[in-house]
């Protein structure tokens, strides 16, 4: 596949939950090259977490089409094109970090020499090396967030999908995982699409920002993000760095997110 | 490297304390518990005949026995060359046991099934749940007589089924509803997002049911086997009331209950064996539970 082919073709995109009337999606349209890593940020209820869901196939959309490597998402959603990451890790208390990880290994009906050799790649990729008899509870919220990483990296899929994988995390553990997302991705070379509700993580890990809107949920501006590659810590100080920023916070605001964010809140 | 600390951390928490120093402790606490138990009871023996109160009833050797006489009576002869009523008790505890066990097999491996079908067909817990909940609000002692009486007059591949296996069945009949209720709940406990993660693999039905659904499940059918551990010895041991089963601790009871007059002890001695039994069944549940279940230690029970 030539580098600049597209992975995820969303075309004319429309989700409305016929309950409430609510329009959470209303005509998307992007691409996503291969190799990209593209942040969907916006306000909550900006439908970034039901675009997510649609593009992985969980969500049905109410009109248009996603292709997945020129697929349709069903058929991707078949073919195991898709790793998932929440923002709660969802690993199984009743298996090992390792079965936790070998589990879409099973599913796939690997062996178990296959597996546990893949396990172990895994571990090693997200420095967990030594923790695969440890059951999840023993290990801290970063920790679990890795592993997590690691099983839905483990059957290699195309697309690496994120919804807020960093949201439950303090500050300083997020910024370390932010590195290290990076570091998996270039090595992995994967595809990523990364939900977030954090200007500065949505610019420091992308290639392009898609700036949504709420109500109905729409793609209002995607912001390309020309920092250089590598990105490492320096990076968050540059002045180009800041100006992505507020780039971002004003195409926010300018679709009336701060509006939306005070309407929720009075609702709260 | 802070989170390797915090990690370790988490495990240094939980302490191994020394085992036997824990085992130690907790037969102290039973211990404790019994001669509190020996005290209330001799107590309030003691204050009622001392002070000639006459309500709720009047206390005296026939309707309060002392505690040493109950225990005493366990090792009395129950004819002058017959066995000592311990030895008759365990026999009698052996053979319900053996029908609590298979009821209480019968009755989870219905009360799954039940809870499975419920819990994956949403519109049958409104056709049918109804009906599981009536199944319970029957009185057992106005069930038991009619399946035990109506099993005996079925013919099941040439055979009938015998005496143990029909009290069997009602021992079932009051395990089955504690786990098809929580067998729905526990079904439907898995995070939605688990549900979502199983399907981008592309798994079907079948395997999330196994691989995800029973085992998010397994908390919620282990409270419900401890219940169903206790209540298959009461439908056991109900069950051979209107069977003239005698083999049992409730042909025991029955017959210790006519001789009452004479020897109020030995009816005494009798449910506190069948409280025994009750509480290895509850035992069984909770280590084969402990085995089984992996979960974080501060949900341990």
């Amino acid at each position: 596949m030539s580098h600049n082919a597209a992975v995820v073709t969303i075309r004319n995109v429309t989700k409305t939950f016929p309950r409430g009337r609510v329009t959470a999606l209303q005509e998307i349209d992007l691409e996503v090259a291969h190799g990209e890593f593209i942040s969907l940020i916006g306000p909550s209820g900006c439908g970034k977490s039901t675009l997510l869901r649609v593009i992985g196939d969980l969500v049905q959309p109410s009109s248009g089409d996603v292709l997945v490597n020129g697929k349709p998402a069903r058929q991707a959603r078949r073919d195991r094109d898709y790793g998932i990451v929440f923002q709660a890790a969802v690993l199984y208390d009743w298996r090992t970090i390792a079965k936790n990880i070998a589990l879409p290994l099973e599913l796939l009906g690997w062996n178990r020499s296959r597996r546990a050799k893949r396990v172990q790649e895994m571990l090693e990729l997200v420095e967990l090396t030594g923790f695969e008899s440890h059951h999840p509870w023993q290990l801290s919220g970063g920790m679990q967030q890795r592993v997590s990483i690691a099983r839905a990296l483990s059957f290699s899929p195309a697309l690496l999908l994120m919804d807020e994988p960093f949201g439950a995390l303090d500050e300083m553990t997020r910024e370390r995982l932010n590195m290290e997302l990076l570091r998996i991705w270039s090595e992995t070379g994967s595809t990523v699409i990364f939900v977030t509700h954090s200007i500065s993580e949505a610019v420091f890990l992308s290639t392009r920002v898609a700036v949504m809107s709420a109500r109905p949920g729409r793609i209002s501006a995607v912001v390309p993000v020309d920092l250089p590659q590598p990105r490492t810590a320096d990076t968050r100080e540059e002045p180009r760095f800041f100006e992505l920023v507020t780039e971002v916070r004003e195409r926010l605001h300018a679709v009336g997110a701060d509006k939306v964010v005070e309407e929720l809140e009075a609702l709260e | 490297m802070s989170e390797i600390a915090a990690a370790s951390r988490v495990r240094r928490l939980q302490p191994r304390a020394s085992a036997t120093t824990a085992v130690l402790a907790k037969i102290a606490t039973a211990l404790l518990v019994l001669a509190g138990l020996w005290a209330l009871w001799e107590g309030y023996r003691w204050t009622w005949i001392h002070f000639d109160l006459h309500r709720p009833f009047v206390v005296d050797d026939t309707t309060m026995p002392r505690v040493h006489d109950i225990v005493g009576a366990l090792f009395d002869r129950t004819q002058p060359d017959g066995p000592l009523l311990i030895d008759f008790l365990f026999h009698s505890a052996l053979f319900t046991a053996k029908e609590a066990a298979a009821g209480f097999a019968i009755g989870a491996a219905i009360g799954f099934f039940l809870g499975a079908i419920v819990a994956r067909f949403v519109f049958l817990q409104r056709g049918l749940m109804p009906y599981i909940v009536a199944s319970q609000t029957i009185p057992i002692l106005a069930v038991a007589p009619m399946v035990v009486v109506g099993l005996g007059s079925l013919t099941v591949f040439g055979s009938t089924p015998t005496n143990w296996v029909r009290v069997a069945v009602i021992a079932a009949y009051l395990t089955f509803f504690p786990v098809t209720v929580n067998t729905v709940r526990g079904l439907q406990s898995a995070a939605p997002e688990a549900v979502e993660l199983m399907r981008s693999y592309a798994a079907g039905e079948w395997k999330i049911f196994w691989k995800l659904r029973v085992p998010s499940a397994l908390p919620f059918l282990f409270s419900a086997f401890r219940i169903a551990a206790t209540a298959c010895v009461v439908g056991a041991i109900i069950g051979e009331l209107p069977s003239s089963i005698q083999d049992g601790l409730g042909g025991a009871i029955l017959n210790f209950n006519q001789y009452y007059a004479l020897n109020p002890a030995a009816l005494w001695a009798t449910n506190l064996v069948a409280a025994a039994l009750g509480i290895c069944f509850f035992l069984v549940v909770v280590i084969a539970e402990r085995l089984i279940v992996r979960r974080p230690p501060e949900q341990l029970v």
